[in-house]
């Protein structure tokens, strides 16, 4: 998860992967609605697509926040 | 700042945790939790926890080494007692005090209970001890009564069912939800609940839980092995009397969430101005927890830079083969418009207004593209006549 004591972290040479547990997804869409470009929700049940498991830096901000803000902390988020 | 005192244990404490850290607060946060269970996720206990799909090791929020990396001072398994505001110190009831330069009180809400005794039989549902303990006892042929039919009683009954015990569910309003979802919306609810196998029996008042189930007001004794009391929450509020913090339905806070200077409310138990929506509320919600513990410690932490938290709440909740998804505040609503689908196809979107604003939507089955759609007219204040106007035959 990307709960950690680090700061921001951000900056060049720090790579993410996304990962997303689906059976605990709950279809709120907060996540889409933070990162649209990293995630998506499927038509029939609303629950979440991962658009992009390695998104570019520019969007790591977003991602974490996602991940925070995730209602069912379905999303982890792992950055090296 | 140096030092961070986060006064509850669950989604919202650990959010303002999280970001207190996130955000760059490097002095001592301590995180106290009256129970004795690391930050644990709630709406599984009425879901998966109770249907027995899931077992306890699912419901952490965060795994152990994160939660290690947050560098806090957890205090688990000890209440607050009480708080000295001028002397910016916790008491907690081993004793301690704890003194903070910054405070976020998180303490939730409680359930609350019915008089008369069932001893074991007698449920609520609040924490994991509670659903274990009820997912113990239900099974083919268990009776099971239900006081109130709210979400969490809802969502109960139907996984109930689903483990194939007899369910009755008892609720003196003749709507189930009418506040919270309208009249229209609710009576699809009481629909489901017949269809499979509920006994739903709205206009009932319950007085008490007997050793042989729950006696009502006017005297008939409902039997049941098991009884679950689902009748709404208290905020946990007790230990703050006589702190000189304004208490009432929850703790009051301004659209900051600040309560005092350097002290702030979050989750279930704080009741804010919400500038949104302009009015105050006290929410529920999963997400709102997270929302406000987040929201808050930036306050905290910025007192120059804070910022209202106006937030558009969601909702969603789980009963049988169906999942209710809502944004917005819909209580006080004046005007429900079913815009798309059907109620009793169970596939639908609703709108909701209060004033002349589209204060709500609930959908059942919809693609979330068109819910997302709805969420944004809610968060910019979209007016009814233009969002929905159109939409609706002449007349309607």
């Amino acid at each position: 998860m990307s709960g950690g004591g680090e700061g921001s972290g951000e900056g060049k040479g720090v790579t993410m992967r996304v990962e997303v547990d689906v059976p605990k997804c709950v279809a709120s869409g907060q996540c889409v609605m933070i990162a649209p470009d990293v995630f998506d929700q499927r038509e029939e049940d609303g629950i979440v697509v991962l658009l992009d498991e390695q998104p570019a830096s520019e969007l790591h901000a977003d991602v974490r926040e996602s991940a925070v803000v995730c209602p069912a902390a379905a999303i982890r988020v792992v950055e090296k | 700042m140096k030092h961070v005192v986060v006064v509850g244990g669950s989604a919202a404490g650990l959010a303002a945790a999280e970001t207190l850290r996130r955000e760059g607060y490097e002095g001592t946060l301590t995180l106290i939790g009256d129970e004795p269970y690391h930050p644990y996720d709630r709406p599984p206990l009425s879901k998966q926890i109770l249907g027995g799909q899931w077992e306890p090791d699912r419901v952490p929020l965060r795994a152990p080494a994160d939660l290690d990396a947050l560098g806090l001072e957890l205090r688990l398994g000890v209440a607050a007692t009480g708080l000295d505001l001028a002397g910016r110190t916790v008491a907690l009831a081993d004793g301690a005090r704890v003194p903070y330069d910054g405070l976020v009180i998180a303490t939730g809400v409680r359930p609350r209970r019915l008089p008369g005794d069932g001893g074991e039989r007698a449920h609520v549902l609040r924490t994991l001890d509670d659903a274990l303990a009820l997912r113990d006892r239900l099974g083919p042929g268990r009776r099971l009564a239900v006081v109130g039919a709210g979400f969490l009683g809802a969502e109960a009954a139907a996984v109930a069912r689903g483990l194939g015990a007899e369910v009755t569910l008892l609720e003196p309003a003749p709507v189930p939800l009418a506040p919270a979802v309208g009249e229209r919306v609710g009576r699809m609810l009481s629909q489901a609940h017949h269809d499979h196998g509920v006994d739903l029996r709205t206009g009932v008042a319950v007085a008490e839980v007997t050793d042989g189930g729950v006696r009502l007001t006017d005297g008939t004794l409902v039997e049941a092995d098991e009884v679950l009391v689902a009748i709404g929450s208290v905020p946990n509020t007790g230990w703050l009397e006589g702190s000189g913090l304004t208490l009432g339905d929850g703790l009051e806070c301004d659209e900051y969430s600040a309560a005092a200077p350097d002290v702030y409310g979050a989750g279930d138990v704080a009741r804010w101005h919400n500038p949104l929506f302009g009015t105050a509320m006290r929410i529920e919600h999963r997400t709102n927890a997270t929302e406000q513990g987040m929201a808050v410690a930036r306050n905290l932490l910025r007192p120059d830079e804070r910022r209202p938290f106006a937030p558009v709440p969601y909702f969603w909740s789980d009963q049988y083969d169906f999942r209710i998804q809502a944004h917005g505040y819909l209580r006080g609503h004046e005007e429900v418009a079913v815009v798309e689908g059907e109620l009793a196809e169970r596939k639908f979107l609703a709108v909701y207004r209060s004033g002349d604003r589209v204060a709500g939507v609930l959908a059942v089955g919809m693609p979330p593209k068109a819910v997302r759609t709805w969420r944004q007219a809610v968060a910019t204040r979209a007016a009814w006549r233009d969002a929905v106007g159109e939409l609706l035959p002449e007349g309607a």
